[in-house]
Order: structure tokens, then C-alpha cells, then sequence
């Protein structure tokens, strides 16, 4: 069976040369007694932008959240199974939490800059992480935003508050915060679900732009974003007991057009209407 | 209240209800008149008290004037002719003042992000409301603290001739106002929306980066606000620093000197003035010079507040 999409060029770029930067094995996760995730097993290519996709209350954010560990703010979490990024396990006591999330940025779904100005916001991460100096620090900034296409449209109101910036704006502002530590991995938790289209569609180029530098995750709750942006995508469905499980993962191309899994054409035929 | 002021729903209930609804507004102007006059009488008994103070204690610059008054360091009531210099009242009261500001609000903050950011949120529970408590506690209760505990922990660690002096009052005072600024700037901490931190750690920062370059910046102007009711309190508390401060006469030098302090000196003295005397004058200009240091202090909190939010908010 085959689906038809009204998405002009969807990717095919083939991943297997890529190589696996982050991998899932059999991973649950429970918020107390709530199981949200059950037994999630993928794994994720370096040079690719990989979707998640699935009806609300699934266990997207939730699984997004397994990588850079930010599950680990909430009390009462409890994680099973094993979570590697290139090849070492990242639940492992030995780990240090904010070095994994230097390399494993996020970006949030809504807008988050802080009540500081632009050159700050940027500069908040590299400041943590060691960099002193105004010039190097300077530097940064302005290769961070330049990289997210933020450069030109902030150059000349950098003192301002980043809370200044119009919505699409102040989330390219979060990806140059994110940019600037020099992660390798962004994760982005429906980045564009607080947007107008046209920002929407600034993100998406920008992302596609990074993807050749960055392992980038993207949960979206839009179909057509993920068809248009995402390189593998991954479908997650809520179990009876509301547990998050992997319905399916694939090639975008394959997934969207050709599913395997029965439960995925239906949410997808569903969702495109 | 949303029924009576829309007009434009007219359902058949309302239709006999005439009468209510008028009731109802009515009430509602009662209320409304009330609140106003609350209000009213709020900003009538500050003006009462700036009447008397003015009425009572300007009359004393006729015979000191205002230089002398401030920066004389003798007070003699009871001379012939008689001195008032309030420069060893003045130089307490600030000396007193800012010593326990300085002990209290890094030992106040830090308790507030403590609570705020990093104890199970059991503790939380349970310490909040015990460091309410004492609040509560009566001034004279700390004073008698001061005496028997804190002032000679002071004398021995100093080697004082007493402990009874300004650095006891100052801890004191820093213990009083603590609670109301880890009170204060807790519930502006707790304010800080989670997005702010979850990017800050999200950045990679640690649980204390966090709390020092996001929260507390976010929460500046609550914090400050909790650092002013903290400094008015220290200001203005009398019977404590009646008790242990010492009350010496000199000019201090030194912060282990005893003092008294503006509040402390018009205790003292009140009971002894003749109403409308010379002295009883002298007391209420040092009223009126404590209430506008108060004043002071408040007005630049606000102007601080001001900028601070201005420079935030967009
Ligand atoms: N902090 C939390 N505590 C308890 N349950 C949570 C928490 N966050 C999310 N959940 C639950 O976990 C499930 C998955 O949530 P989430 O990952 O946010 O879903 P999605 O992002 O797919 O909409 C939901 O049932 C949600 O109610
Ligand atoms: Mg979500």
C-alpha cells in the first residue's frame, strides 16, 4: 500500500553511512508509579535529522528527555534499560551530567531566552563552561548567531533583552544558546509549535542547514513538518495502561509513504487528512 | 457581581429581580466606599504622624540649628543651657543598621535558594513555617537572648569590657530581619519560571550556576524588595538594641563600642521630657530625622526596583 503525500521532495538520503550516535535499548521510564515509556529500542544516526511523531501524551517529550537527561529534574523518575551516546552508556554513575548536556543540547517548545540581553543569552553556556574572555566570548556570539540565522536581524540591538524579539526570533535566539557550548547532538521538543508559518519555516531551513553538522531529534506534532524536514522518523502510540511504546522507525520517505505497521498508516492517513 | 454590570444578557430569571440587583449594587457601594475609606485613613494617619513630628520637633531648631542637631556629638538634656547633638544616635543607627544587613541578606538569600531550589520539597515544608515562627517572636524575647547568650560570646571573642555593645545588637537584628527576608525572597525565587532554569541546566549549568545567574537575577527585584523590609525592620526596632546595645553616649568608633541607637535614644529619654520642653522637641526631631531616613530608604528601593525592572522586562 502507499500513501500520498502532498510534500514535494521528502528525504532519501540514505543513512547508513552514517554511524549511531545515540542508541536506546530497551529503555522504560516511570514518573513514580506511571510507566511512560516501555521498552523503546532505537537508534539514532549521527548525519541525520531523526522525527518523533505521535498522538499527545505518548511519551515524545518524555523519550526526548531520556538523552540530555533532563528527566533527572523531576523527583521520583526511575529509568531502565540502557541510553548510549557513541557507545557509552549515559545512566551510568560515573557520568557527568552537565558535560552530557553540553554535547546534548535542547531546545524548548516554547521560546525560552533569558530576562537578559541577546550577548548574554548566547554567552550564558560558554561562560559555564569555562570561557572568560569578553573577545573569545564575543567571538562566539556572533558566529553562534550568525549560524542561526539570527545575525543579521539582532546585530544592532545586541544589548537588548532577548525577551525583545518577536516569537521566531527569540527561538533562533534558544538555538544560537544552544549552538554556542558546541553540542553534538540538538535536541528540539516542538520547536515551531508556538510560531506563525513563516517563522515555522525559518526553523525548518535553519535545521536542515545544521543537520550536516549536527545529530538533530525533533518531536513535532506536525506531519508535514516532520515529511519535510526529517530524514528518519520514529511513530510512538500510547499502550492501554498510557505507557509510550515504538510503533514504528524508519527512513522518512518509507514511514510516511509505505508504513509497515498498520497503526502508523492509520494515524498518519488520519493526520493528513 | 459579572450579572449586575451585563446588560446585555437579560435572561427571564433576571427579569423580577429588580429589586436584588439594586441591592446588589448597593452592596457593591458599600463595599467600594469601605475600601476607600480604609484607604483613605491609611494615608490620614501618615500625614497625622508627619504633622506631629514636624509640629512637635521642628520648634527644637529654633534653639540648635539643624548642623549642629545632626553632626553635634554631645547630648546633654539636662546641661545649662542644654546640647542636643544626635551624631552618636545617627552613627549607631547606621552602624547597627548596616552590620546586620550585611549578615543578614547573603545568610537570608542563600537560605531562600536553599529552600527554594534545593531541599526536598519535605524540608521545605516543615522549614518554612518554623522560620515564620520566628518572626513572631517578641522583641524583648531576643533582647533577653542577646543578654544571656549572644553578649557574652561577644565580650570573650573580642575581649570586651562588656558585650553589651553594637556588633550583639547588630547580630541580633540580623536574626530578626532574617526571617522576613528568607520569607520574601523565597516566594520570588519560587516565582522564576521553570523554563529559565530547565534552559540553564539544559545548558549544561550546575544546580548553583543555576541559582546564581538565573534565579536570583530573576528574582532581583522580590529579593530587594525582601532586603528593604529587612532594613526597615533593623531601623526601626527598638527594644532589642535597647537592651543590648550598650547605650553609651559617645560617638562610636568602632563597631564593638556600646551605642545607642535614634529608636533606642528616644525610649530612653521620652519618659523624662517635660511635654513641649526643650527636650521633648529635641526627641521628636530625632523622630522626624529616623522617618526620613525610612523614607529614604524606601524611595531609593523603589527607584532601584524600577530600573531593575525596566531593564528587564522589554
Ligand atoms: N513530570 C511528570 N510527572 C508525571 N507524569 C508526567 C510528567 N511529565 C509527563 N508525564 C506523563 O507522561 C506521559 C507522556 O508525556 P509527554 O512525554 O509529555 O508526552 P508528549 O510529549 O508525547 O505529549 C503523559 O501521560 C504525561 O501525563
Ligand atoms: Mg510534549
Amino acid at each position: 500500500m502507499s500513501i500520498n503525500l502532498n510534500v514535494p521532495e521528502m528525504s532519501n538520503k540514505p543513512i547508513d553511512k552514517c554511524v549511531t550516535k545515540l542508541k536506546v535499548e530497551n529503555a522504560s521510564l516511570y514518573y513514580g508509579s506511571f510507566q511512560a515509556l516501555r521498552k523503546i529500542t532505537l537508534e539514532i544516526p549521527s548525519c541525520a535529522i531523526t522525527a518523533i511523531i505521535g498522538p499527545s501524551g505518548c511519551g515524545k517529550s518524555t523519550l526526548l528527555r531520556l538523552f540530555n537527561r533532563m528527566n533527572d529534574l523531576i523527583s521520583g523518575v526511575k529509568v531502565e534499560g540502557n541510553v548510549e551516546l557513541d557507545g557509552i552508556s549515559i545512566y551510568d554513575s560515573k557520568i557527568d551530567v552537565t558535560e552530557l548536556r553540553k554535547r546534548v543540547g535542547m531546545v524548548f517548545q516554547k521560546p525560552n531566552p533569558f530576562p537578559m540581553s541577546v550577548t548574554e543569552n548566547v554567552a550564558f553556556g560558554p561562560k559555564r563552561h569555562g570561557v572568560k574572555n569578553r573577545g573569545e566570548l564575543d567571538e562566539i556570539v556572533e558566529k553562534s548567531l550568525k549560524q542561526a540565522a539570527l545575525w543579521d536581524e539582532v546585530k544592532d540591538k545586541l544589548g537588548q533583552s532577548g525577551l525583545a524579539l518577536s516569537g521566531g526570533q527569540q527561538q533562533r535566539l534558544c538555538i544560537a544558546r544552544v549552538l554556542a557550548v558546541e553540542p553534538e547532538v540538538i535536541l528540539m521538543d516542538e520547536p515551531c509549535s508556538a510560531l506563525d508559518p513563516v517563522a515555522t519555516l525559518k526553523i525548518e531551513d535553519l535545521m536542515r542547514n545544521l543537520a550536516a553538522d549536527y545529530t538533530i531529534i525533533i518531536v513535532t506534532h506536525n506531519m508535514q513538518q516532520a515529511a519535510r524536514v526529517s530524514d528518519t522518523a520514529a511513530f510512538m502510540m500510547m499502550e492501554s495502561d498510557r505507557a509510550g511504546v515504538l510503533v514504528e522507525y524508519g527512513p522518512t520517505a518509507q514511514l510516511f509513504t509505505n508504513p509497515k505497521d498498520k497503526r502508523t498508516e492509520d494515524y498518519i492517513t488520519g493526520r493528513f487528512g | 457581581m459579572t450579572q449586575t454590570t451585563n446588560p446585555s444578557s437579560p435572561t427571564a430569571a433576571e427579569v423580577p429581580s429588580r429589586g436584588l440587583k439594586r441591592r446588589l449594587r448597593l452592596g457593591e457601594r458599600v463595599i467600594e466606599g469601605w475600601i476607600f475609606l480604609a484607604g483613605l485613613l491609611a494615608i490620614v494617619v501618615l500625614l497625622g504622624i508627619i504633622f506631629i513630628l514636624l509640629k512637635e520637633g521642628l520648634p527644637v531648631f529654633a534653639n540648635t540649628n539643624p548642623w549642629d542637631f545632626l553632626f553635634g556629638t554631645h547630648w546633654y538634656p539636662n546641661a545649662d543651657p542644654s546640647v542636643f547633638g544626635i551624631a552618636p544616635f545617627l552613627v549607631s543607627t547606621l552602624m547597627i543598621t548596616l552590620i546586620s544587613t550585611i549578615i543578614a541578606v547573603p545568610v537570608g538569600v542563600a537560605c531562600a535558594a536553599y529552600l527554594s531550589e534545593v531541599a526536598p520539597p519535605k524540608v521545605a515544608e516543615t522549614v518554612k513555617p518554623i522560620i515564620e515562627i520566628l518572626a513572631g517572636i517578641p522583641s524583648v524575647m531576643m533582647g533577653f537572648i542577646g543578654l544571656a547568650l549572644l553578649s557574652p560570646f561577644v565580650q570573650s571573642l573580642f575581649h570586651l569590657n562588656t558585650g553589651l555593645c553594637g556588633l550583639t545588637a547588630a547580630i541580633m537584628l540580623s536574626l530578626m530581619s532574617l526571617p522576613i527576608i528568607v520569607s520574601v525572597s523565597e516566594d520570588a525565587l519560587h516565582a522564576v519560571p521553570r523554563e529559565f532554569k530547565e534552559a540553564s541546566y539544559a545548558l549544561g549549568a550546575t544546580k548553583w550556576e543555576t541559582i546564581w545567574h538565573v534565579c536570583i537575577p530573576a528574582a532581583l527585584s522580590g529579593i530587594a524588595a525582601a532586603i528593604m523590609l529587612g532594613v526597615g525592620r533593623a531601623i526601626g526596632e527598638t527594644m532589642t538594641v535597647l537592651m543590648v546595645a550598650g547605650n553609651a553616649l559617645a560617638v562610636p568608633a568602632s563597631p564593638v563600642d556600646p551605642m545607642t541607637t535614634m529608636t533606642a535614644a528616644i525610649a530612653n529619654s521620652i519618659g523624662n521630657a517635660v511635654r513641649g520642653g526643650v527636650q521633648y522637641q529635641a526627641i521628636f526631631a530625632i523622630g522626624l530625622i529616623l522617618f526620613i531616613l525610612t523614607l529614604g530608604v524606601n524611595i531609593i528601593a523603589e527607584r532601584v526596583l524600577e530600573r531593575q525592572k525596566r531593564k528587564f522586562s522589554r
